[in-house]
């Protein structure tokens, strides 16, 4: 039998299903894998007792023939999802010990479907990062490295510790949350699948807050099969999130293969950036000849308000973090730094509770929020906002999807970028835009650049048209052939 | 509009965050260098555009004025860092 933590969902749960293993098995061998990658620092809880018991669960459905969408999948949870009971602090120390009376209804979702917690996986504090260098658990080390380069390098952001985990073969898939790229960038950069699906298509209920207006959940997995199999399994409405749109999941998975033939892909003039490296440049190249040899037709397209997303997305994202952050005051949950009366416990509460990164953005949010200049910050990025999501509407009157580098570069050393923030931002340079309109968007490993490292192609569709997406995604995939492993995999955990 | 070490002070007690005297020079220097970044959204002619809040073109649902599965009062207090006889403990608020 091969290793039971090289498996894909989907060829895991054939492996249930014909009894080759049992998800006990399956469960056990990725505890031990766990246990093997703590100096990756991808999870910051383990919950491998408990794992073991649902795993157990599993066996008797399996047996009763009863198994659900992810029977006995073992999965990493990010942990800005609440899980009752189980450490859930958005990486933040003013969440310090905080544990949740309650379950997010996307992993009440995965529980339900059969899946297995091995834990709770890293991630930027507060998911506001494209490195997992905000963490106050520590930063995640990428598996893989740059060829010749014993450096460590960063697994992207926010969803850094899942993107990881799923990389490294900890976890067969991970849920991630994307708020301007924080499934696909780190996807990208650890050489996996990151799906977000249209906004309002999973649940945001028991997610901790960050962007609302911009914040969906999606999965993190080793193939477009399994994104396809699990985001069925995360979907679905929800009366307790007032943005969940009402309409019905369908069997993603079934809309894979079939190829591309007649698909009009768009290619966006905008994304072609100054100073991109001439890598990514050929890569997107053999993504459009990909399509094109597979019948598709390609359709150059502008969306001429790109340049916008990233200075709109940080009046917006801000604006709503300050918002949604105001409720960390130390008296009902997590770390309280007492003060002489009520307002300075606030104040030396939020201090030490939020990092560097967090308090920055805060007060940019509070400042654009403010008397004064809410009009000329935060109103205007709303209209230029309304102006970008126009870009993709009158786009799609000519395409089903739209074709993009996921990234400006490969993965990168921990502590690069960290001097100078808009430098950092410019990660999401080709993710933001597609959070801003809502859309659907995969990032598939496509290629390697000069010194190994993975690059991921973008695909942007129409929204509530992930099956689009996950066709053309599948197809991307075949047509890459991407079968390269980080060196945490290749050379041994010890290497 | 440059931000200055007061403006620092005024958004911070805003936003309920204590300050370090010596760092605000620092951070206004951030703010300002983000700040300046962000004019460039002044290139873009908004004129008649309606703000968008949301991207999901829906009215907000109303649901049926019943109790649902709220937390239990333990449930809530389970978490807090002090609490007494059934409550949230907080320092002093009136004299």
């Amino acid at each position: 039998m091969s290793n039971l933590t090289d498996l894909t969902i989907a060829r895991a749960q054939a492996g249930l299903a014909q009894g080759d293993f049992s998800a006990r098995e399956l469960t056990d061998a990725y505890a031990t894998a766990v246990e093997a990658g703590r100096e990756l620092n991808s999870f910051v809880a383990e919950t491998l007792d408990a794992a073991r018991d649902q795993a157990d669960a599993s066996d008797r459905r399996l047996k009763d023939g009863e198994a659900g969408l992810l029977e006995g999948v073992p999965l990493a949870i990010k942990d800005l999802f609440c899980t009752k009971g189980v450490h859930s602090a958005a990486c933040s120390h003013i969440l310090n010990g905080f544990k949740p009376p309650y379950e997010s209804s996307v992993t009440a979702n995965l529980w339900q479907a059969g899946a297995v917690m091995l834990g709770k996986a890293n991630m930027d504090e507060f998911a506001m990062g494209s490195s997992n260098m905000t963490s106050y658990y520590g930063a995640v080390v990428n598996p893989w490295r740059r060829e010749g380069d014993s450096r460590p390098l960063v697994p992207g952001g926010s969803s850094g510790g899942s993107a990881a985990a799923v990389a490294a073969h900890m976890a067969v898939a991970a849920t991630g949350t994307d708020t301007g790229g924080s499934i696909r960038q780190p996807a990208a950069f650890c050489g996996v699948v990151g799906m977000k699906p249209t906004y309002g298509r999973c649940s945001r209920w028991g997610i901790i807050a960050f962007a609302s207006s911009l914040d969906q959940a999606g999965p993190i997995t080793r193939t477009v099969e399994d994104s396809a199999i699990m985001l069925r399994a995360m979907s679905g409405y929800d009366a307790k999130d007032s943005t969940s749109v009402n309409t019905p999941v369908p069997n993603y998975a079934a809309a894979l293969g079939g190829g591309v033939k007649g698909l009009r892909v768009g290619v966006p003039a905008e994304y072609r950036l100054d100073n991109m490296p001439a890598e990514i440049e050929v890569l997107w190249q053999k993504g459009i000849d990909w399509f094109r040899d597979g019948g598709a037709e390609i359709v150059d397209i502008s969306l001429p308000h790109t340049k916008y997303a990233l200075p709109t997305y940080y009046i917006v994202a801000p604006a709503e973090a300050s918002s949604n952050l105001a409720r960390y005051d130390g008296i009902r949950f997590g770390l309280r730094e007492p003060g002489a009366d009520l307002r300075e416990t606030y104040c030396k509460s939020r201090a030490e509770g939020f990092g560097a990164e967090v308090r920055q953005r805060i007060l940019i949010g509070t400042y654009v929020l403010s008397a004064g200049y809410y009009d000329a910050y935060y109103l205007k990025a709303q209209r230029v906002r309304a102006r970008i999501a126009e870009d993709f509407s009158k786009a799609y009157e000519k395409v089903d999807v739209i074709l993009t580098p996921t990234a400006p570069s490969a993965a990168f050393a921990a502590g690069e970028k960290m001097d100078d923030p808009i430098a950092m931002y410019l990660n999401d340079v080709f993710t933001v835009p597609a959070s801003l309109a809502g859309l659907p968007a995969i990032s598939v490993p496509a290629g390697l650049d000069d010194g190994g490292l993975p690059l991921g192609l973008q695909l942007i569709g129409k929204p509530f048209d992930e099956e689009t997406v996950l066709r053309a995604g599948g197809f991307m995939e075949d047509a890459a052939n991407f079968m390269a492993q980080p060196q945490w995999l290749t050379e041994g955990a010890a290497s | 509009m440059a931000i200055d070490k007061a403006t620092v002070l005024r958004i911070a007690g805003l936003a309920h965050i204590e300050v370090e005297e010596s760092a605000l020079e620092g951070m206004a220097e951030e703010l300002n260098g983000i700040l300046a970044w962000i004019e460039q959204l002044n290139e873009v002619d908004t004129d008649g555009v309606e703000p968008m809040s949301s991207v999901v073109d829906m009215t907000l649902p109303q649901r049926d004025d019943e109790a649902n599965d709220v937390a239990t009062r333990d449930d809530l207090l389970a978490n807090a860092p002090e609490t007494e006889g059934g409550f949230f403990v907080v320092p002093k608020v009136v004299e």
